[in-house]
């Protein structure tokens, strides 16, 4: 095993020196091995968005370092860093361009970090042909449908194609916020169960912040839970296998000494 | 109207069409409203026209397109690393575009080069005094329509139309949004400076004042387009913008045909861009009222 994500020590203040200053992550350190999945839990500005945001470049950490497979990338800029880390939202229209159709969308995933690209090169037969064969996967009857513009697609087909086109060219992490909270149980539960099993095809390391507890649980082989912008506590192996929703409410109780909010927090 | 003075809109309408083509780019693709566009049309002007009265049209044009580039490149950098609003940044080069059209010209306001050959006095050489302009004109346009189609599905194409549609998905897509709006500015400013060189050739002349509207110009053959052709493709978006600026110029001929006062051209486009640009609210605002209705009645 190999060490895929290691963030050591990062800080963010938003609004630093004025009345408004908050901290939103406070000297955190994570590993992530090559292969891990862990699920990120914690009430509203526990820090979970803006941990996210600062692993895909979104903003630069205040202090700290973060480093992909070995790299350092603590001020890479964003876009250079996304053809290694797959992102997916909450919003289901944020991850694809709606006037533009299911080919365009899947070849400008797949085109940017296919081997030997080259800015001038267009989508081919054989491109075609895979892009068929991957939508086939998702099981919604997109593939026959390559050419219809994507706006045209419902909050579920969209987070399905969004999924598809983050792991299209397995990224080296793949950072998932909420990406089913937008949708209806039933779509959310398909979407997940693609995500578990694209996930566990392709062996990618993953992170996915949700506000639903027993998926948590359930999905991954780590269960984090954040606080104030550091980790309260992390569950991993039997102890993680064990938990139920009860008991870690409890346990982040004792942990925080504060109650989780769970207005948000579905235990369905 | 007569069939020469039919021809003589064609030819216009084709020169034209490559700053609908430009605004096709700016505007449809990359959402930028990039009023660059009026000073880049009268750079090429100028930059064509001292160039052909000094006995080099061809080169003429390449300064044309490269004057243009470089306006876009202006633009498109107060945008994106100063953060200038776009209009804002379209409108500051444009301002400072008039200083250096003049300077171009040779400080002059006005540039007639009616006695020098140029590149439609070539062409009527080769392909005959009737039709040269046309075929000249039709070659130039058909050959950067089919360059732009095979460009907009290429790889960085497809990131530029991305760039315009979704700018939070880009980044998280590895494309530098920077560098997009850079590159399609660039291009759209390029195609507007040699649509505004051939021009100042075609009538042997070159004012500083020529681009005066040109982007509402450019807008309202787009629009016109797109109601005939429409814009679900990039095939049909481009065939849009060529087939629009032609009708564009064929209108204004009949219109000048049927005695108007070319004093108001101007604000016909302008009423053409208007309407065109709120047929979408006023189409929303009137089935609103009808269902309201409806649903009173009930």
């Amino acid at each position: 095993m190999s060490k895929m994500l290691e963030i050591n020590g990062i800080s963010k203040t938003f609004f630093p020196g004025t009345a408004n200053a908050k901290k939103a992550i406070e000297n955190f350190s994570m590993t992530l091995e090559a292969g891990d999945f862990v699920t990120l839990i914690g009430s509203n500005g526990a820090g979970k968005s803006t941990l996210f945001n600062a692993i895909a470049g979104v903003y630069y950490p205040d202090n700290g370092k973060i480093f992909l497979d070995g790299k350092d990338i603590t001020f890479l800029p964003e876009y250079k860093r996304s053809s290694q880390i797959g992102r997916m939202f909450q919003d289901p229209v944020a991850g694809t361009a709606p006037h533009m159709t299911i080919e365009e969308n899947l070849a400008l995933a797949y085109l940017r970090s296919v081997k030997g690209a080259n800015p001038f090169m267009t989508i081919t037969k054989k491109d075609k042909a895979f892009f068929k064969e991957k939508l086939a996967e998702l099981g919604l009857g997109l593939e026959d449908r390559l050419t219809m513009p994507v706006g045209l697609l419902s909050g579920g087909q969209r987070q399905a194609l969004t999924l598809l086109m983050a792991t299209l060219v397995t990224p080296k992490l793949l950072l998932l916020d909420e990406h089913t909270a937008a949708l209806d149980p039933a779509t959310a539960e398909k979407v997940l169960e693609l995500t578990r099993k694209i996930v566990a095809e392709n062996k990618i390391t993953c992170m996915m912040v949700t506000h639903n507890i027993t998926n948590a649980l359930e999905l991954g082989n780590r269960t984090m839970m954040m606080h104030g912008g550091s980790v309260a506590f992390e569950l991993t192996d039997a102890e993680r296998k064990n938990m139920t929703v009860e008991q870690l409410l409890k346990l982040f109780k004792e942990k925080t000494s504060t109650a989780l909010d769970t207005d948000r927090i579905l235990f369905s | 109207m007569s069939l020469t003075v039919l021809q003589g809109a064609v030819e216009q309408g084709l020169i034209y069409s490559l700053v609908a083509l430009a605004l096709y780019i700016s505007y449809r693709t990359l959402d930028i409203a990039d009023l660059t566009t009026d000073g880049t049309f009268a750079l090429g002007a100028a930059c064509s026209a001292i160039f052909t009265a000094n006995g080099h049209p061809v080169l003429g044009l390449v300064m044309a397109i490269a004057g243009g580039a470089v306006a876009g490149f202006v633009t498109a950098f107060l945008q994106t690393t100063f953060g200038v609003l776009p209009i804002l940044a379209g409108i500051i080069t444009m301002t400072g575009l008039y200083s250096i059209n003049l300077m171009v010209m040779g400080n002059k306001a006005n540039l007639p080069i009616l006695k020098a050959d140029n590149v439609f006095t070539y062409a009527e050489r080769v392909f005959g005094a009737g039709f040269g302009k046309l075929i000249l004109a039709l070659v130039i346009v058909a050959i950067i329509s089919a360059a732009l189609v095979w460009f907009l599905r290429t790889r960085t194409g497809l990131s530029l139309r991305a760039t315009g549609d979704n700018r939070s998905m880009v980044s998280a897509s590895s494309i530098n949004p920077a560098l997009m709006t850079t590159l399609g500015l660039c291009l759209a400013n390029a195609l507007t400076a040699l649509s505004g060189g051939l021009i100042a050739q075609y009538q042997k002349f070159s004012d500083a004042t020529l681009g005066t509207g040109m982007v509402v110009i450019g807008l309202a053959s787009l629009i016109i387009g797109e109601v005939f052709i429409g814009r679900k493709s990039v095939l049909r978006g481009v065939l849009a913008a060529v087939l629009g600026g032609v009708i564009y110029r064929i209108i204004i001929a009949a219109a000048l045909s049927a005695k108007v006062n070319a004093n108001n051209l101007k604000l016909i486009s302008a009423v053409i861009v208007a309407v065109a640009i709120c047929y979408p609210a006023v189409r929303a605002k009137l089935a609103f009222y009808r269902m309201r209705k409806g649903g009173a009645a009930k």
